[in-house]
């Protein structure tokens, strides 16, 4: 019988575990441990309306203590583990603790990606990962500096889209051919670099980057060319690596991410992992391996692994999806993109209403990359759920709603 | 502060007092209210926070966003009276709404 289980992490994926676990009648002890001294937070908001001050800590919180208390939840915020038994079955922790546990659940997310050139230790140089960062970015947000940003995904482009609201001088260096290049089709791409260079944030696509320069304040980018872009302060955003370190020294099978089966379960199966940390076969894409980094993701794993723990049919999976929001756009994502050979777009970016489709060549959906266009987004997680298949001609046909294709797909 | 009831599925109620700009969804998720997922924490993004809005109150929740009002539109069994609960902020106007709550967000 499961009657000890403790939670590594205290995250999104952390909270949504032990919500589940007590929704579903568990009865048990139940500890989670934190590394942050916070109870677990939303990290979307950092980078959008925490960010801009729009909002604060207390309404980014997930749950507030007395939640936790009331559920019989020992929380441990500050007390990282340090150690997993697999033996033993116990969590030791930085302050000396063991916990023994009957299942224990890796929930500890991921860690940014660092800067290794020359310089990438001066001061002004950031990070984006935890309140903390924010609030470390956000109190240098003062008109007229200027802010260089690493990185041209979803943190980098959400990040700029706050700062040139706030007065900021910003330009963003990428080192692919256009922003986006790793998350997105170049349609995508090209209407996010417009939008951003009317907005007056200045993008480089192709860069090389040097070295940081600077005594101890960072006041610089040299480029390989020997160019050197301005900065008052610098933003790093180039990614992240999945927290997997306890999981390896246990001796879990854990190469790019925790390595789980479809209820989370690890290679032992004492153990779940769930969000960031772990990857996972996707059901909807012949059960391939992917590490997915999205609140969806965090929250899906959580209640497989509840299920899982407690006996209870597995919920069923849903296709992933992901939202970034930048300035008055909405971006909604669905499904994975990988293997398509076509793309067919629906509307117009002008009108800045618009989504991408991508088929394979047998004209089954895999993905979505809706603009503004809920529909688009919610018709098409339904039909890639069913793995159904479409007409191109179709699809770009604006005269022709989106419930009537769903239908006939 | 102004008072919420909401009406699970089965029928329970719960009473909350919210501050002003708290919303319906923050209120629900905050204080165990079960039935309201809200998986994307209120970015209009995930329409996981669908309620009914009892009829007496509705037109005092003001007019949907058009984001709002197309999430909405693919949400399990909606009706005149659905809202996503993240978009309805509190409000003293609001003082004394009621929401009920669908049988799942999923
Ligand atoms: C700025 C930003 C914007 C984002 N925007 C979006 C968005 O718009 N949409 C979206 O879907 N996703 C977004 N994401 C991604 C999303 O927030 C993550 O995928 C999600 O938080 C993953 O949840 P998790 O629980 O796996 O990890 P986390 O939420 O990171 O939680 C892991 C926790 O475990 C702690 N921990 C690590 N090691 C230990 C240890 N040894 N002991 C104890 N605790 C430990 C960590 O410090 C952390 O607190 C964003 C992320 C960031 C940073
Ligand atoms: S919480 Fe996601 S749409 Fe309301």
């Amino acid at each position: 019988m499961v009657d000890r289980i403790v939670i590594i992490g205290a995250g999104q994926a952390a909270a949504q575990a032990a919500h589940s676990l007590r929704a579903g009648d568990y009865q048990g002890r139940l500890v989670m441990l934190g590394n942050e001294g916070l109870a677990p937070y939303q990290r979307p908001p950092l980078s959008k309306a925490y960010l801009s001050g729009a909002t604060g800590l207390d309404r980014i919180t997930l749950k507030p203590q007395e939640f936790w208390d009331q559920e019989h939840v020992e929380t441990y915020f500050d007390v990282p583990a340090t150690e997993l038994d697999r033996v033993t079955q116990v969590v030791k922790t930085s302050d000396g603790q063991a916990f023994h546990y009957d299942v224990a659940i890796i929930a500890t997310g991921s860690s940014v990606r660092r800067l290794s050139c020359p310089g990438a230790e001066l001061a002004g140089v950031h990070y984006l990962r935890n309140i903390g960062d924010a609030d470390g970015l956000r109190e240098n947000f003062l008109p007229g500096k200027k802010l260089v940003i690493i990185g041209g995904g979803y943190i980098g482009l959400e990040v700029a889209a706050i700062a040139i609201k706030a007065g900021l001088e910003v330009t963003i260096l990428e080192a692919a051919t256009r922003m986006l290049a790793r998350v997105a089709p170049p349609v995508i791409s090209t209407f996010f670099e417009d939008l951003h260079r009317q907005a007056g944030v200045t993008m480089l696509n192709n860069v090389r980057i040097a070295a940081l320069v600077g005594d101890k304040q960072v006041r610089g980018v040299k480029l390989e060319d020997g160019q050197i872009i301005a900065a008052h302060l610098v933003l790093v955003a180039i990614g992240i690596v999945p927290n997997a370190q306890l999981a390896q020294a246990a001796g879990l099978s854990a190469s790019d991410g925790i390595e789980t089966d479809l209820d989370a379960r690890t290679s032992d199966p004492h153990i779940y992992a769930i969000g960031d940390c772990a990857s996972r076969p996707l059901v909807h894409y012949d059960h391939r391996r992917s590490r997915l980094e999205s609140v969806h993701n965090a929250l899906e794993q959580a209640k497989f692994a509840a299920a899982s723990i407690l006996g209870l049919p597995r919920p069923v999976e849903e296709v992933p999806w992901f939202w970034s929001d930048q300035y008055d756009i909405k971006l909604q994502i669905v499904g994975l993109s990988m293997g398509a050979t076509q793309s067919v777009v629906r509307g117009d970016a002008a009108s800045r209403q618009f989504a991408v489709f991508h088929l394979d060549g047998a004209n089954r959906l895999l993905a979505v990359d809706a603009i503004n266009m809920p529909p688009a987004f919610m018709v098409g997680k339904q039909i890639i759920a069913r793995q159904g298949h479409l007409a191109p001609a179709r699809l770009a046909d604006m005269s022709i709603s989106m419930k009537e294709i769903g239908a006939g797909a | 502060m102004a008072k919420v009831t909401y009406i699970e599925h089965s029928g329970k109620e719960h009473v909350l007092d919210l501050a002003p700009g708290t919303t319906i969804m923050e209120g629900a998720v905050k204080n165990r209210i079960p039935g309201i997922d809200a998986d994307c924490g209120g970015a209009c993004a995930c329409a996981t926070c669908h309620v009914f809005v009892d009829a007496d109150w509705i037109e005092k929740t003001g007019k949907l966003g058009s984001m709002e009002e197309s999430m909405l539109d693919f949400a399990e069994g909606i009706t005149p009276l659905s809202r996503l609960s993240c978009q309805i902020s509190m409000t003293p106007e609001l003082d004394g709404i009621i929401v009920r709550l669908p049988a799942a967000q999923h």
